[in-house]
């Protein structure tokens, strides 16, 4: 199992990630490697284990429905690149 | 042209009534100032760990109870992965997969035409959160207020094939889920408010033909009203593409309202590519015996049940039950008042004809709520009501005027009937007396009864009941009115 140079452009771009031909083919080796680690774990004989879905043995970790405050808005939004009325300002967004 | 056959799946968004959010415990409210109900963890900060909210879950599971769903053992959330301003973390919560959200492979059953009814097949109930709104702001620049991000949202979904063959049908589905989400005490079903929101994705094929067309999904309807418009509107418009011999594109449309017509919406690039994983932050939920059935307890009776009951049990019309049973609280008045004591049929009168026409005009309602203010008439009120009608102590027309005064005054109908003297007059004496003094009064009237218009008995027996302020026992009145014409 190997990933194509397409399938990096691809996962960059929904990644939001800008690179380079260069930068995309190392990568590519890179993440060859790893898929080649997970090939080596295929190959482990598993049967009779079930899958899991987490790594830690709990479930059910849940919190009762009771509100509690969480943050000032001025603490909010003391992180944003810019804001305006409480709100988080963002490039124009068109929606139809 | 050929003939087509419509096909409509449903996925229908429902907010859920809870206190606080489905991942952090920001609590949760409509409308309030921007960006005023937010933690680290719904503005997706990093470092901070979601925990569900177990009501949210209960809830979840209640709705896909109610709908037949098989109910999963085990159950994970997973990340759905996309970008967009409105989605702080970069990824939504939700589930994925066949069996295992919460609920799955249900049905609903939607009234059709003839009294009869028709088995909408459900696909999946599962539990996601909500995203932030957007809005556009004067001048350029878009605002994102992420109050409503992380709000509990339910999405159920019907199964495919789709089992909805009309835009009718599309309405009754949204309609009747909305009924039954609002009986359970789910999500308030406010269309206006986005807290339910529902998507048809309709397509059209040939008679005939094994497989399914290309459908398009519709999105921006404001009220099932729309559905219904929206719906029709995709099959014309797909029908005619195809008999021009052109091709429906798989694309999401949105709906105008005011030009009743649909529109291809900008699509964002690579929009289903969602990688999907299960969320490492969120530890396995296993739902066990125990819980489903304590969750299953809290379902009560449901609106369809409630509906064939009343038929059953209390000789109402199809109609009646059907206004009775529409929402809860006016249900559970009724039955309120036949465990009063109440004959449910004249208790079933009433209410619907009255009381209803006088809560509307007020803005009062049988429960607060909505700004509507609680009517000081109880179900004890109308149990006593219905109670001196049948046994004779005033008749249904001074019966009326005397729901006037108690929806007014709140005080018990015999208590205003005893203060205001309205009791019934049956003695026979005094009737047969205002029916001697009607006659001598109405010389005119009796000449042309004696020339054989005979249909003048009902203009002087309304003269004796109003000779007796309403109060003469209407059988009566009419006896004796006969009788002193010597009939």
């Amino acid at each position: 199992m190997s990933i194509s140079l397409d399938e990096v452009r691809h996962v960059a771009k929904l990644a939001r990630l800008e690179m380079g031909e260069a930068d995309l083919v190392a990568l590519q080796s890179e993440l060859n490697a790893l898929l080649g680690h997970f090939q080596d774990i295929n190959a482990i004989d598993v049967t009779g284990c079930q899958p899991k879905p987490h790594a830690v043995p709990r479930q059910n970790v849940w919190a009762d429905d009771e509100p509690v405050f969480g943050l000032p808005r001025e603490a909010a939004l003391q992180n944003a690149a810019a804001a305006k009325a409480g709100l988080f300002l963002v490039p124009t967004i068109i929606e139809d | 042209m050929a003939n087509y056959v419509l096909s409509v799946g449903m996925e229908v968004h429902a907010e859920l009534l809870t206190e606080s959010k489905m991942f952090c415990r920001c609590q949760v409210a409509f409308g309030g100032e921007p960006n005023s109900r937010v933690c680290p963890v719904c503005l997706g900060l990093p470092g901070a760990l979601p925990v569900p909210n177990k009501h949210a879950i209960e809830l979840v599971m209640k709705t896909a109870l109610a709908l037949n769903c098989t109910i999963a053992r085990d159950s994970v959330f997973h990340r759905k992965n996309y970008f967009y301003p409105d989605l702080p973390k970069g990824y939504q919560i939700s589930q994925y997969g066949e069996t295992n959200p919460i609920g799955y492979h249900g049905w609903i059953d939607i009234p059709t035409e003839g009294g009869k009814t028709k088995r909408i097949k459900i696909a999946r109930v599962h539990l996601e959160e909500d995203t932030g709104k957007l809005m556009h702001l004067p001048g350029g620049g878009s605002g994102v207020d992420l109050n409503r991000a992380g709000v509990p949202l339910m999405e159920i979904v019907t199964a495919f094939p789709p089992d909805i063959e009309s835009p009718e049908e599309a309405k009754e589905y949204g309609e009747r889920l909305r009924q039954l989400l609002v009986y359970l005490g789910v999500c308030d079903g406010k269309m206006e408010e986005g807290s339910m929101r529902a998507e048809p994705n309709p397509s059209v094929r040939p008679e005939g033909s094994e497989t399914y067309g290309v459908k398009t999904e519709l999105k921006n309807l404001g009220s099932f009203r729309s559905v219904f418009g929206g719906v029709e509107f995709e099959r014309n418009r797909q029908i005619a593409v195809l008999e021009e011999g052109g091709e429906v594109y798989q694309e999401t449309r949105g709906w105008n309202e005011d030009t009743q017509a649909s529109y291809v919406m900008r699509v964002k690039e690579s929009e289903n590519d969602y990688r999907y994983f299960p969320c490492p932050d969120l530890m396995p939920m296993h739902f066990d015996d125990a819980m489903i059935e304590r969750v299953r307890a809290t379902i009560g009776e449901l609106p369809i049940a409630k509906w064939q009951r009343y038929q059953s049990e209390f000789g109402l019309s199809e109609y009646d039950a059907g206004v009775l049973t529409a929402e809860r609280p006016w249900a559970e008045f009724f039955e309120a008042c036949v465990r009063e004591g109440a004959d449910p049929k004249a208790a079933c009168n009433w209410m619907n004809s009255d009381f209803a026409r006088l809560l509307n005009e007020t803005g009062q309602s049988v429960v607060a709520h909505e700004g509507r203010t609680l009517s000081r008439v109880t179900p004890k009120h109308i149990a006593e009501l219905t109670t001196l009608i049948a046994n004779g102590t005033i008749n249904g027309k001074i019966g009326k005027q005397v729901f006037g005064d108690m929806f007014e005054s709140g005080h018990m109908p015999k208590a205003i009937v005893e203060a205001a003297g309205l009791t019934q007059v049956s003695d026979t004496g005094q009737v047969d007396t205002w029916a001697a003094e009607v006659c001598a009064e109405n010389p005119d009237v009796i000449e042309k009864y004696r020339n054989g218009q005979t249909n003048v008995i009902g203009f002087l027996v309304g003269q004796l009941m109003k000779k007796s302020q309403g109060r003469a026992n209407p059988q009566l009145a009419q006896e004796a009115i006969r009788k002193a014409l010597g009939e």
